[in-house]
C-alpha cells in the first residue's frame, strides 16, 4: 500500500490531493491569519488577498495534476489614500506569493520615479534594469508610480523607464512581480495614458480610508508593540483626537496616527521629567495620561479658530 | 580547436538551466557576478571587456541570465564567461570564471618557431583568429 503512495507521489501526475493538508504544507494560513490579526479593517483588501491566494494554492495543485495553464499574471496595483496601508500589505504579499512558490526569493525591492529614470540620456535604461535585476525573483514595488510618467514633459525619461518595465513585465512574468501603488485618482490618470500598463496588470486593489474606529484600534496595537497604554480618560481624549484630526488638512490615516502617538509619547516623557522629585513605578512609565494628549495642537485649533 | 578555460570547459557546453543553477551558487555566497567577452582567446590574454557593471546585490539568477542574453544579442559570435567576485575579508579575489558563449567555429593555435642566438628556438602560440581585426575575428560584423 504504501509503496503505491509512494510511486504516485512520483514526477507522474498525481490523481488526488488532500486540499487541507497542501494549504498547511505551504504555510499560507498563518500569513494570511497574521494578515487579519495585525491588519486592522481593510476588508477588500483581505478579501482579494484571499482570492488571489486561493487561486494560486489550487494553480500549484493543478501543475503537479499535470494540467498546465499558463502562469497567472500577478501584476499589481495598489491605490489608495496616503497611510492605508499599501506598503505594509505589499511586503505580506511578497511573502504568500514565496510561500507559494510563485517568486522564488520573496525579497521586496522597494522604489520610487528617482531610483528607476535617470536624468541624462543613456542613463535611465542602465538604472532600471539594475533595479529589476535586484528584484528578480521577488516583488518590485513601485511607489507613487504616476511621477513615472510626466504629460507635461515628452522629453521626460520617465518613458523610457516605463517601456523597460512594460517589456519585463511581460516576457518574465515568471521570475518578477511588479506592484504599482500611488494615490487612486492620480494612478487612474497615468493608467489613462499608459493603457499598456493597465492591461498588464491583473489586480488593481483599492484601499479603503479607516473609520474612527478601526483608526483607534491601529493607535492600540501600535502603542501594545511600544510598551504603553491608555488610561481610560486617555482613551477618550484620543477618541476625540481621531475625530478632529480627521477633519484637518493633510490627514493620512495610519501614518497621522503614528506620528501622533510620537509626540505623545514625546509630551508624557516630558512630563514625567519635569517632577524629579518622584518615584516611578512601571505603571507610570507605561500609561499616557489626558493630559498627554489633550496637549495636541489639533485642540487649540478649535478654541482658537 | 575548442579552447579550455576556467571551470567547466571540459564538459560539454552548458545549458541555461545549468549556468543559472552556477550562477544562483554564486550568489547565495554573495559573490559579484560579472559579464565579460572577447574575440582574443589566446590563455594569457587577461584583459576581457566587460558587459556592464558587476551585478552586486541580486537575489536571482534571472538577472544575471538576462543580461547576458542582452549581451548575447550583441557580441553572439565571441566568447562569453561569467566571473565572480568574492568580495569577503581575506579572498578578494574571483572565486570562479566560466565559458557560456563561445563562436561557432574556433580555428585553434598555432605554434611558432622564433630562431634566436643561433641555433636555439623560442616557441610561442599564437590564434588563428587573431590575424584577422578586431571584431571580425570569427565571422561577425
Amino acid at each position: 500500500m504504501n509503496a503505491l503512495a509512494a510511486a504516485d507521489s512520483g514526477s507522474a501526475p498525481v490523481e488526488q490531493i488532500d486540499l487541507r493538508r497542501e494549504f498547511n504544507e505551504v504555510g499560507i494560513g498563518e500569513v494570511l491569519d497574521q494578515l487579519d490579526r495585525e491588519l486592522i479593517g481593510l476588508k477588500p483588501v483581505k478579501t482579494r488577498i484571499r482570492e488571489i491566494a486561493s487561486l494560486l494554492l489550487i494553480e500549484r495543485i493543478r501543475k503537479r495534476m499535470g494540467l498546465t495553464s499558463e502562469v497567472p499574471t500577478l501584476h499589481m496595483s495598489f491605490t489608495g489614500n496616503p497611510g492605508t496601508g499599501k506598503t505594509t500589505v505589499a511586503l505580506r504579499i511578497a511573502s504568500i506569493l514565496h510561500k507559494l512558490g510563485f517568486v522564488r526569493r520573496g525579497q521586496v525591492v522597494s522604489v520610487t520615479r528617482d531610483e528607476l529614470v535617470g536624468q541624462y540620456i543613456g542613463h535611465t535604461a542602465p538604472k532600471t534594469k539594475e533595479i529589476l535585476k535586484k528584484a528578480m525573483g521577488g516583488v518590485l514595488f513601485i511607489d507613487e508610480a504616476y511621477y513615472l510618467h510626466r504629460p507635461d514633459n515628452e522629453r521626460d525619461y520617465g518613458q523610457e523607464a516605463i517601456e523597460i518595465l512594460l517589456q519585463v513585465m511581460e516576457s518574465q512574468r515568471e521570475d518578477l512581480v511588479v506592484i504599482l501603488a500611488g494615490y487612486g485618482d492620480r494612478m487612474d490618470k497615468f493608467f489613462a495614458s499608459n493603457p499598456g500598463f493597465r492591461s498588464r496588470i491583473a489586480h488593481h486593489i483599492d484601499f479603503p480610508d479607516y473609520a474612527d474606529d478601526e483608526l483607534f484600534a491601529i493607535a492600540d496595537l501600535m502603542l501594545g508593540e511600544m510598551n504603553y497604554k491608555f488610561t481610560p480618560d486617555a482613551r477618550d481624549a484620543f477618541v476625540r483626537y481621531i475625530a478632529l484630526r480627521k477633519t484637518q488638512p493633510l490627514f493620512s490615516n495610519a501614518r497621522s496616527i503614528r506620528n501622533a502617538l510620537d509626540r505623545i509619547r514625546l509630551r508624557q516623557a516630558n512630563r514625567l521629567v519635569a517632577d524629579l522629585d518622584r518615584v516611578l513605578t512601571a505603571d507610570d512609565i507605561m500609561s499616557i495620561e489626558p493630559s498627554d494628549v489633550l496637549a495636541s495642537r489639533v485642540f487649540g485649533a478649535i478654541q482658537n479658530p | 580547436m575548442r579552447v579550455t578555460q576556467g571551470c567547466f570547459s571540459f564538459l560539454p557546453d552548458l545549458t541555461d538551466e545549468q549556468i543559472s543553477r552556477q550562477v544562483q551558487y554564486c550568489l547565495g555566497h554573495g559573490w559579484a557576478v560579472n559579464i565579460e567577452f572577447t574575440d582574443d582567446p589566446h590563455p594569457r590574454n587577461n584583459f576581457w571587456e566587460m558587459w556592464g557593471l558587476p551585478m552586486f546585490d541580486l537575489r536571482d539568477a534571472a538577472g544575471v541570465l538576462m543580461e547576458l542574453n542582452e549581451c548575447r544579442k550583441v557580441y553572439g559570435d565571441r566568447y562569453i564567461r561569467l566571473s565572480a567576485f568574492d568580495s569577503s575579508h581575506g579572498w578578494e579575489s574571483v572565486r570562479i570564471s566560466f565559458i557560456v558563449n563561445r563562436p561557432k567555429q574556433e580555428p585553434g593555435f598555432r605554434l611558432e618557431r622564433h630562431e634566436v642566438n643561433g641555433r636555439n628556438i623560442r616557441y610561442t602560440t599564437k590564434s588563428y583568429a587573431v590575424d584577422r581585426p578586431e571584431g571580425q575575428r570569427y565571422g561577425g560584423s
